[in-house]
């Protein structure tokens, strides 16, 4: 029995008294008895799980904030992507911090999902306006992974039949980096140098270039930008949008393509993210673009309504022919740079740039009376100082004073400055620079005026931001109210249980989010020198030994940002293992048919072939397939992806046998750990077989899904992989091994800011807590199950007759029967006040419920009562005493607009539609627009912001 | 003149020597409406089996393949406002693009009406 402090008793959203009551509907005494009958003994782990215990909210929080003290709060002005950056307090306060937010999920239901489709279509008409591009996609996951995006798409679209990608010098680093990265499996031939002169030097399919550069500088590429033009090449540029304010913009000097960060826009550096990186192009390329793409359409009744548009783009459905394996945004940090620039408004924007500005050539003007040459006089934020020998000492010395500077060699050093630069700190980093001759260092540089150094024919002349949403909100009282009646549109674990199979929406603790917020997590730039983030190497370290344990791998890669990410690094780092042992033909990787979309799009990406593997009747992988194909191939054999339990809820028999098929012909098992709920503390997917794996930290660790992103898929690897693990051209995080691999995102762990969450959350539960939650959660599912299936069949089970942690229910048959679909009975329920299931995945016509551990029994009650309700109402199709046109479900959700219009044409009551139970009325959930016309949004593609006079 | 189906769903028709290609019913049927048709270019030389064009509706999306290699004559530009065309008369207006056949190549090899009935049949 859990301590009365034991946080457990918080997390698990059932009682002792209520799992006994569930325990005796399924006819079992105990939770061991359940998981005997449900998880193969050969799968469980026999060696005890060496987790810490657990510990109370109170002493952990303290520990939290002691280890973010490890960490030091110098001022940055490395620059290269990473700014500093204030969040207006009424936005942490009211976003960053507010589950309204940061608990949805993904808007794929987008009757229920308004709120944040509104403010990504704003996102897109800022990146649009700001960079004038005509279309521009509603966030990625950072800026290198854009720039290797926009290469990946270029490829695809340019007339130009070259295989080859210039990449300009001044590009950064892990931009670099990460576009050599994705194109070598690919066969994609990089040449990365001074982009004036490789012009000249054959063809290109397109070129990449930096705006303004690394190196701080604004260089003028009309003349690049011409040639490319000239031969069929497209021009990719990556820009800093903070200064697009000032510069003109990439749309008008001809690219095709821009992409960029917008961490800068109230996002905190937190060690390299999450932050939403942009993607813009031309309206001609919609169909071409990576990622989601927010449109407008109408609702059944007419009125204006959002939706994600054009998603045959995407890897759910298009699998291995996908744009990209990108399956999420990062709606949460694209929503706060949107309303940052909504707070600020255009004239706000253009204060902070040109502050920045005016204070970088104070800081300029100081350095050369100071005798320092400044490399480039054409600037924006940032310098490249000329030391004579001296970049190190002054390193140091700046270091010393609190200040981390960009070290670039032994002879120049980087300032960049930012938003909370300020004349002081200025002053006191030139006292570094004048050393004995501080008394050279004066205030009249401030004063005065100053040159440009923007030249005057890259000055941006053309409007931006000029949507009146982004002058409207200007008060704190009317931005508070907007913020707040935005979100109370959208469905989110703040109002009722969202239960998305294979998305595990548990719950995000609130002491679990609280080092968020802590400036000494917050304020940390990626490339600081390691001394100064020792805090956040504790969390990584201590997260890394907890994983392993959980896992039984040998150590754990936090470069990747995604699962999807974790799955295409993983599969280079196979590819990477095979090559090291002169094997590098193999490249068939078996995949079941019942995969998520994300796995032959990975695949794909790591220059690998899909062989597709059959499944069985009852979901199963068909092992006489998957031998024959894996003997077939035993000399071209690289990997193999399978999920586990399977896609279809079920913990599969024969997983060992699988992974002794792929092993025994020279291949590699690659498993998606998207099922990971179902195993914690209880079974070790390396044990079962597995050499890489990823764990989306977002799913089975706690962290928010931010309304479709962030995300974490670190990926774990048993030994022999290690070397092989990602690897960073600025700071260094192999392991100890040959950096075959590459490097797949912009920072060296990914997005450490939400590291802790998953730390905080192990801690929390400790070891037996995370056990009991795998058995709470399986015992959920299995307890919905067990009341839906006289209702609607449940279709997929194991040897036992028990599901994993979801389960699918089919309405295969009430389709064939009466003609309700799915998506009326996903509609319907939110009348009822709840989000929709998974709708026909991993198979059609069927909903996968996963209730997580997190919900309470009267929760899960109240979601079956609905359900039952909703198949009542389809009794009376199916006995004809209503009619499919014109029912509760084929009008479902029923939105305010039509309890309010004076008309009332359907068969059935106001009551019948609004308020259905007694719990939908005492917490009505009101949805904002009627069903949405998926059809007229993909018809009539609108990605920007309507008129003003539609939001009324 | 026949028509002549692949067990893709495809149609093809050979009128004075030239090949019209559509996606039958069937097909029609299984994408859900359609919003979006990407045809080849005029004067593009296809091979047999070659994605020459992508059909999309909101849920789905499907390569329609080349049932016989040739060149491009002409496509079907009513598509590109109105795509809705391949679920209203699939067979007829519907279609995507014509083509000239390669020297050599014919569609004997592809399902005659009664074969494709029977294969649609056998997938259902």
């Amino acid at each position: 029995m859990p301590r009365s402090d034991d946080f457990t008793t918080r997390h698990i959203g059932s009682n002792p008294d209520h799992i006994t009551i569930m325990l005796e509907k399924l006819g079992l005494t105990s939770l061991n008895e359940l998981i005997d009958e449900t998880i193969p003994s050969s799968i469980k782990s026999e060696k005890a799980f060496s987790l810490p215990a657990a510990l109370d909210e109170n002493r952990l929080n303290k520990l939290s904030r002691q280890i973010a003290s490890d960490n030091t709060a110098a001022v940055s002005m490395i620059g290269l992507g990473y700014y500093g950056t204030v969040t207006p307090p009424v936005i942490r306060r009211n976003v960053m911090e507010n589950p309204d937010w940061y608990t949805a999920y993904t808007p794929y239901q987008p009757e229920v999902s308004q709120a944040r489709l509104e403010i990504l279509i704003t996102f897109q008409q800022m990146i649009m306006d700001l960079t004038k591009m005509e279309l521009a996609n509603a966030s990625l996951l950072d800026e290198a992974t854009a720039a290797a995006e926009a290469m990946m798409m270029a490829h695809r679209v340019s007339k130009s039949k070259s295989n080859r990608f210039l990449v300009d010098e001044d590009c950064l680093p892990q931009t670099i980096a990460v576009v050599k990265t994705r194109a070598e499996p690919i066969g994609i031939d990089v040449v990365v140098g001074n982009s004036d002169k490789e012009i000249y030097n054959g063809e290109y399919f397109a070129a990449l270039v930096q705006y303004p550069g690394a190196s701080g500088r604004i260089k003028d590429y009309a003349e690049t930008i011409e040639q490319l033009k000239a031969k069929n090449s497209l021009v990719i540029m990556a820009a800093d949008l903070l200064s697009l304010t000032l510069l003109k913009p990439p749309g008008e000097l001809g690219a095709d393509i821009a992409v960029g960060s917008t961490q800068r826009f109230g996002v905190p550096m937190g060690f390299g993210g999450p932050h939403a990186a942009y993607f813009a192009t031309h309206e001609k390329f919609k169909r071409s673009i990576p990622g989601r793409l927010i449109g407008t359409t109408i609702d059944a009744n007419g009125n204006l309504a959002y939706r994600m548009a054009l998603q045959t783009r995407e890897q759910h459905i298009r699998r291995d022919k996908a744009t990209s394996n990108i399956c999420t945004s990062q709606v949460l940090l694209a929503v706060i740079a949107t309303v940052y620039t909504m707070y600020h408004g255009p004239e706000g924007l253009l204060r902070i740039a040109s502050g920045v500005n005016r204070l970088t050539r104070a800081l300029a003007d100081s350095l050369k009376e100071l005798g320092y040459k400044i490399i480039h006089g054409d600037f924006f934020d940032t310098v490249t100082v000329y030391t004579l020998g001296n970049a190190q000492k002054m390193l140091d010395k700046a270091e010393q004073a609190r200040y981390n500077l960009r070290f670039i060699d032994k002879d120049h050093l980087g300032i960049s400055l930012d938003e909370t630069s300020s004349r002081e700190k200025v002053e006191e980093l030139l006292h570094v620079f004048a050393g004995d001759t501080a008394g050279h260092v004066n205030g009249e540089v401030f004063n005065k005026d100053l040159k440009r150094s923007i030249p005057e024919h890259l000055e941006r002349t053309s409007e931006y931001l000029q949507h009146p949403i982004f002058h409207r909100y200007r008060s704190e009282t009317e931005f508070m109210r907007y913020l707040r009646r935005t979100a109370s549109k959208d469905i989110t674990l703040a109002r009722s249980m969202i239960p998305l199979g294979s998305c595990t929406m548990k719950l995000n603790a609130a002491s679990e989010m609280e080092p968020i917020s802590n400036p000494l997590f917050a304020h940390i730039h990626p490339f600081a020198p390691t001394k100064h983030a020792k805090g956040y190497h504790r969390i990584i370290n201590r997260l890394d030994s907890m994983l392993s344990d959980l896992t039984g791998f040998a150590g754990f890669s936090f470069q990747p940002n995604a699962g999807s990410q974790g799955e295409y690094a993983g599969l280079l780092s196979i590819r990477a293992w095979h090559k090291s042992r002169d094997d590098g033909l193999r490249n068939v990787c078996l995949i079941p048919s019942s995969a998520h979309g994300t796995n032959p799009a990975s695949a794909i990406m790591a220059g690998m072939s899909v062989v597709v593997v059959k499944c069985d009747s009852s979901g199963n992988i068909d092992i006489d397939d998957f031998r024959e194909k894996a003997e077939k191939h035993r000399d071209t054999l690289a990997a193999t992806m399978v999920t586990y339990p399977s896609t279809h809820g079920v913990f599969e028999e024969s997983i060992r046998e699988i992974c002794n098929i792929v092993h025994e012909n020279g291949g590699q098992v690659y498993m998606d750990g998207a099922n990971m709920n179902a195993m914690v503390g209880i079974c070790r997917p390396a044990e079962i077989g597995a050499d890489v794996m990823h764990l989306n930290l977002h799913k089975t660790f706690a962290i928010p899904h931010g309304g479709g992103g962030p995300g974490m898929g670190p990926i774990g690897v048993r030994k022999h992989l290690l070397p092989f693990l990602p690897d960073h051209p600025v700071v260094s995080c192999n392991r100890g091994g040959s950096s075959l691999l590459g490097t797949v995102s912009a920072a060296p762990w990914g997005s450490p800011l939400i590291l802790p969450i998953s730390w905080t959350y192990m801690r929390l539960l400790g070891k037996h807590g995370l056990k009991r939650s795998t058995q709470v959660a399986i015992l959920h599912a299995n307890y919905v199950a067990h009341r839906l299936d006289a209702h609607y069949p449940v279709v997929y089970r194991g040897k036992n007759g028990r599901v994993a942690h979801e389960c699918v229910i089919s309405l295969s048959q009430i389709k064939d029967d009466c003609g309700v679909t799915v998506e009326d009975v996903a509609k319907r329920l939110i009348d009822y006040g709840f989000h929709a299931p998974t709708m026909s995945w991993p198979v059609p016509d069927s909903l996968m419920i996963e209730p997580t551990e997190s919900e309470s029994l009267d929760e899960l009650d109240r979601f079956c009562d609905a359900m039952i309700s909703i198949r009542e109402e389809i009794r009376e199709i199916e006995t004809g005493r209503a009619t499919l046109e014109n029912s509760l479900l084929t009008n479902a959700p029923h939105s305010y607009h039509l309890l309010v219009s004076d008309s009332w044409d359907v068969p059935y009551s106001r009551e019948q539609a609004f308020f259905p139970t007694k719990e939908a009325r005492d917490n009505k959930y009101w949805p904002p627009v009627g069903r949405v016309d998926n059809v007229y949004g993909d018809k009539n593609l609108v990605c920007s912001c309507p008129p003003m006079s539609d939001y009324e | 003149m026949s028509i002549k189906y692949t067990e893709d769903h495809e149609w093809a028709k050979l009128e004075n020597g030239e090949v019209t290609v559509g996606i039958t019913d069937f097909a029609q049927e299984q994408l859900g409406e359609i919003v979006f048709v990407e045809l080849p270019e005029v004067g593009q030389q296809i091979t047999v089996g070659e994605e020459a064009a992508v059909v999309e509706s909101v849920k789905a999306a499907g390569e329609v393949k080349c049932p016989v290699g040739g060149t491009v004559t002409a496509i079907n530009e009513i598509l590109a406002d109105s795509p809705e065309k391949v679920n209203d008369d699939p067979m007829d207006t519907g279609w995507f693009y014509k083509l000239t056949i390669n020297e050599g190549e014919n569609l004997d090899s592809l399902l005659d009406e009664g074969e494709y009935k029977k294969f649609v049949e056998s997938q259902e």
